[in-house]
């Protein structure tokens, strides 16, 4: 693992019984990077995340997250990175405010009021503080989200579908926070999405998964051109329908 | 195992603070079902008092009894009902992949228990004395050595009921309110455990609140403080609460090799 290396992954594996939702992965993320699993339902982008977050047990193979093993070494890495997910929810009968309080304490944040104060800024979340986050609407929520996962600064984050179910004009403004967040923290950025306009925007790094093996690895511009299509959003019909590289649709 | 971090702990103690403080109605229902059995069993009591000589002898036996065991329920169920609040509100995956460890969420969790079983049974004991001018206190120091070990046995098997609802789902939570009460005749809340038939009796000796129920009646009877029956309940509490923690951390170490924890919900 070199030190601009934070995230390594080799032949990692998640069987259930006879199913292999992840088969032998292998892969890097260098610091500062901005990388995308992609893949279609079921080719195993969200058990990747969860065995790199220490949710899921791998059945075989090594991870390494800032340096350290995990899932052995996870309670020094997990107040290093954070995770968001429309698909994992707060408590919907606590306030905003007391829902980012309790998950800024669980993460040490120390100036817990100033850093939600900043948040509440940035996220434009702070006329909502005080209301019930079981109240909010699906884009309110999905900021929300955002801002417990921006808690402690990660250095690694993780994101499941981070725009999934957004109007396109929140989707927007969520890629916007997530490309200044990053710009200004030098943070390193896994995310699982189906939305290929999006990962042109923000990533450099493509990992295009099926039936729980990586089929393509590259930058989305290169991906593009090796396949011959216009945008990622044939070239993931193409690897999601299994055509390989220089193959003509008919 | 890193250190346990009492910041953790005490910023989730904080989010079950926050919930408690969110509902009213959840605070009255705390204390309501206490209550209600305390009014309930002090009529029953004045009513035996006219024809009972043991009761004549320890009007507070029956009260005593009630809100001890209500010490005993409350907190098994202000463990249990806490962490299926998670696994409703698809919180607990959230928990795990923050710097909390399990270990710590089980304090926390033990914590609310204590802060709720105090408001509840707490506000039952006090309305007794007005009630029925009956006073659990003059149980006199034996009290605290009867709620501690009820405190520890109830977290044991709140523990126990938690770890089978993360490992069967949210369909196995009924077992939370039916198990104890699988135990209740065993543990001679009203009546010695001598009463029960032999074959019962060893069984019933497995479980610490029989000695602090005999233990009780020896304070109200005898006017005799057992120590003995308090420090093999302690005893007894130490090996099922160590069950109870193992056992739920094993669940949890189970569930992440199993994937159920992104899925744990309604």
């Amino acid at each position: 693992m070199t030190v601009s290396t934070v995230i390594l992954v080799q032949d990692l594996s998640k069987h259930y019984g006879p199913v292999r939702a992840v088969d032998g992965i292998s892969f890097t993320v260098a610091r500062g990077a901005t990388c995308a699993l992609l893949g279609g339902n079921g080719a195993g982008k969200t058990t990747t995340i969860a065995m790199l977050l220490g949710l899921l047990l791998p059945t075989s193979g090594r991870i390494d997250l800032l340096g350290e093993e995990v899932p052995r070494y996870r309670q020094r890495v997990l107040p290093r990175m954070n995770f968001s997910s429309p698909y994992v929810d707060l408590p919907q009968r606590l306030t905003v405010a007391e829902n980012l309080t309790v998950y800024a304490r669980l993460y040490g944040v120390r100036r817990v009021a100033e850093r939600l104060a900043v948040l509440g800024r940035d996220l434009d979340i702070a006329a909502f503080f005080r209301r019930p986050y079981g109240s909010l609407s699906t884009g309110q929520k999905t900021r929300v989200a955002l801002a417990k996962a921006l808690l402690n600064e990660p250095e690694i984050l993780l994101l499941d579908e981070p725009t999934a179910s957004l109007d396109p004009d929140t989707a927007d403004r969520m890629r916007g926070i997530l490309t200044n967040y990053q710009r200004r923290s030098g943070a390193t950025l896994l995310l699982a999405s189906h939305n290929m306009s999006e990962v042109e925007r923000l990533c450099d790094q493509v990992i295009m998964l099926r039936a729980g093996q990586i089929v393509a690895t590259g930058a989305p511009r290169e991906l593009i051109h090796r396949y011959g299509r216009k945008d990622m959003e044939e070239v993931f019909l193409d690897i999601a329908r299994g055509i390989q590289s220089g193959e003509v649709l008919e | 195992m890193n250190g346990i971090s009492l910041y953790r702990i005490g910023a989730l103690a904080l989010r079950y603070l926050y919930l408690l403080r969110s509902s009213r109605i959840r605070i009255i229902e705390l204390a309501y079902w206490p209550t209600v059995q305390m009014i309930l069993w002090g009529f029953i009591t004045q009513y035996l008092m006219t024809h009972s000589g043991v009761l004549h002898q320890a009007a507070g036996l029956l009260l005593s009894g009630v809100l001890l065991w209500d010490v005993l329920f409350r907190s098994q169920l202000g463990l249990s009902v806490v962490f299926f609040e998670e696994m409703h509100a698809r919180n607990l995956a959230q928990l795990l992949i923050s710097p909390l460890q399990p270990i710590e969420l089980i304090i926390a969790l033990m914590s609310i228990s204590l802060v709720r079983t105090l408001i509840g049974v707490g506000i039952a004991v006090l309305l007794a004395i007005p009630f029925y001018s009956f006073n659990l206190f003059t149980l006199g120091p034996p009290l605290i050595g009867f709620f501690l070990n009820l405190l520890l046995m109830g977290w044991a098997i709140g523990l126990l009921v938690s770890a089978l609802v993360l490992r069967y789902g949210m369909g196995a939570e009924s077992i939370a309110w039916a198990a104890i009460f699988a135990l209740a005749p065993l543990c001679g809340i009203y009546y010695p455990v001598a009463t029960l038939p032999g074959w019962l009796q060893p069984l019933a000796w497995t479980l610490p609140a029989s000695y602090v129920f005999e233990g009780m009646r020896a304070v109200l009877l005898d006017h005799a403080f057992r120590l003995d029956y308090l420090l093999y309940a302690l005893l007894l509490n130490v090996g099922y609460l160590g069950l109870g923690i193992g056992v739920f951390l094993a669940t949890i170490h189970q569930a992440r090799q199993r994937g159920s924890l992104l899925q744990s919900g309604e």
